[in-house]
């Protein structure tokens, strides 16, 4: 039991590194496109809308095996490539459409009043974005940031269909080891459990005392 | 009159079919304190908005102190830092303290360093009374010391021209003369203002010229205490009896 226990938890250290590695590529590429959506340049608007409706139209499962599995067809055989980092850049890509749609709407969320102010007295549209939208912006999606790493953290087991060894790649090694499929996964499960109750209630704590949050799904966008 | 420091010609904006300025003729002087009265939706506020460009006139020209406000973004800049504008709402930064309110336009426009663009921060803020609250946020402000952080904050930028938009029609009424009396004050000093306003008494006290706006046009203009005792056109007399009951 305990044995087990630490051997699945040595999985932990991979799935947290894909879990930090995947945020902060969707957290540089969400900016990105929030930026993007929010141009006042329309092919720039038409490229972003067009890129979240086709993140949000294709399985991330598919993404990801398309990255390592299709790409490896491409650069051929002699040229190995990574699995972590094409789960990072299947998750990244992904999370960073799902992530940008929150920095909009975090960005939408600053009363207009806001950039006025700032824009009579003499600020420059950058100084405005940079010392006056975006931290009031940044505080409004905390919390909904919080909850798109909660799935996220989920979505990193996804990973084991690449044989990445990370905490469910594990279990089911143990469980081609020991046959005992139902120990093995309500333990996997239970840890992916702990994780993701630790980053909620975070994320409550977060929204606490706060007037303005934003609150995303991941359904389809409005047109750009 | 002098060389005027603000100069309106033939001013047009609309807003879809909807024609908000139709043609503004003004000239402001120097140190004169314009009020601009009328019924809501007559285009007061984008005249206001206007002179600093938070809206793009149609057509006509605007000059301020000699500059013509244009498309040109050095001419903008250096208007924009020329006019103050203090707002209905208030519109403070609420991520940061009334101090770092009043120190951002210096700090970043002016390119004052932190310690020197607060103290300036600091010296207004004890002017409109408000020496208490150097550190508090918004939030914690009632209404008339959140509007005298505005002021203190559009003052920061050392403004020829003050522009101030119904400033306390969304205070309590019993906190509307500590934002008058830093009003008043600033008019004692000489500093240039144009005050749309409901507060008639206060615009009659304050002001050298009133305006009447109607559906986008001036409709009468004259001394503020005499367009109160005989207004001219129908239109004003009706507006004036309305808001003074
Ligand atoms: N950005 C805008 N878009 C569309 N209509 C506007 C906009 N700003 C003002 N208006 C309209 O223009 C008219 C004049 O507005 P405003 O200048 O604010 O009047 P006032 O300040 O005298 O009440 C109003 O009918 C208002 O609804
Ligand atoms: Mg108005």
């Amino acid at each position: 039991m305990l044995d087990r226990l630490i051997y699945l938890l040595g999985g932990l250290q991979l799935t947290l590194a894909l879990l930090v590695c995947s945020l902060a590529v969707g957290i540089v590429w969400g900016l990105a496109i929030a930026t993007m959506r929010l141009s006042p340049w329309r092919p720039l608007r038409l490229f972003a809308f067009l890129y979240v409706e086709l993140i949000r139209g294709v399985p991330l499962l598919v993404l990801l095996l398309f990255l390592f599995f299709g790409l490896q067809g491409v650069v051929g055989r002699g040229v190995q490539v990574s699995a972590f980092w094409s789960a990072v850049a299947a998750f990244g890509l992904c999370y960073g459409a799902f992530i940008g749609e929150v920095f909009r709407a975090g960005i939408e969320s600053v009363d207009p009043g806001q950039t006025e102010a700032a824009r009579a007295l003499g600020l420059s549209a950058w100084q405005t974005m940079r010392h006056v939208v975006l931290p009031q912006a940044v505080r409004n999606v905390l919390p909904a940031l919080v909850n798109e790493s909660v799935s996220l953290l989920k979505d990193t087991s996804l990973a084991a269909v690449i044989a990445l060894p990370e905490v469910t790649q594990r279990g089911r090694l143990e469980v081609a080891r020991t046959y005992e499929t139902f120990e093995v996964w309500a333990m996997v499960a239970a840890i992916y459990l702990v994780l993701t109750l630790g980053l909620s209630s975070l994320a409550r704590r977060l929204e606490r005392g706060q007037k303005t949050v934003v609150h995303t799904d991941h359904s389809h966008p409005q047109p750009a | 009159m002098s060389t005027p420091i603000i100069r309106i010609r033939n001013l047009r904006k609309s807003f879809g079919p909807l024609e908000v300025l139709r043609g503004i003729h003004l000239d402001v002087a120097p140190g004169e304190k314009l009020v601009i009265i009328g019924p809501s939706g007559s285009g007061k506020s984008t005249l206001l908005r206007c002179l600093n460009r938070l809206e793009i006139p149609d057509a006509g020209y605007v000059e301020i102190d000699g500059i013509p406000l244009d498309d040109s973004r050095i001419n903008l800049d250096r208007i924009r830092a020329e006019v103050g504008m203090v707002f209905q709402r208030f519109n403070l930064f609420p991520h940061l303290t009334a101090l770092e309110n009043v120190a951002l336009g210096p700090r970043l426009v002016r390119k004052l360093p932190r310690e020197r663009a607060e103290a300036v921060a600091e010296t207004l803020l004890r002017k409109v009374g408000l020496a208490e609250k150097l550190h508090s946020y918004p939030e914690t402000l009632s209404g008339g010391q959140q509007q005298r952080v505005a002021i203190a904050r559009a003052l920061a930028m050392n403004p020829k021209i003050m522009l101030f938009d119904e400033v306390t029609s969304a205070l309590d009424p019993e906190l509307v003369w500590e934002v008058l009396e830093v009003m008043r004050q600033l008019a004692q000093e000489g500093m240039t203002m144009l005050i749309v306003t409901h507060e008639i008494r206060f615009g009659a006290e304050v002001g050298d010229r009133m305006i009447f706006m109607d559906a986008g046009r001036i409709l009468e203009e004259g001394a503020p205490k005499e367009m109160l005792r005989s207004p001219q056109h129908p239109r004003t007399r009706a507006f004036l009896e309305r808001l003074l009951g």
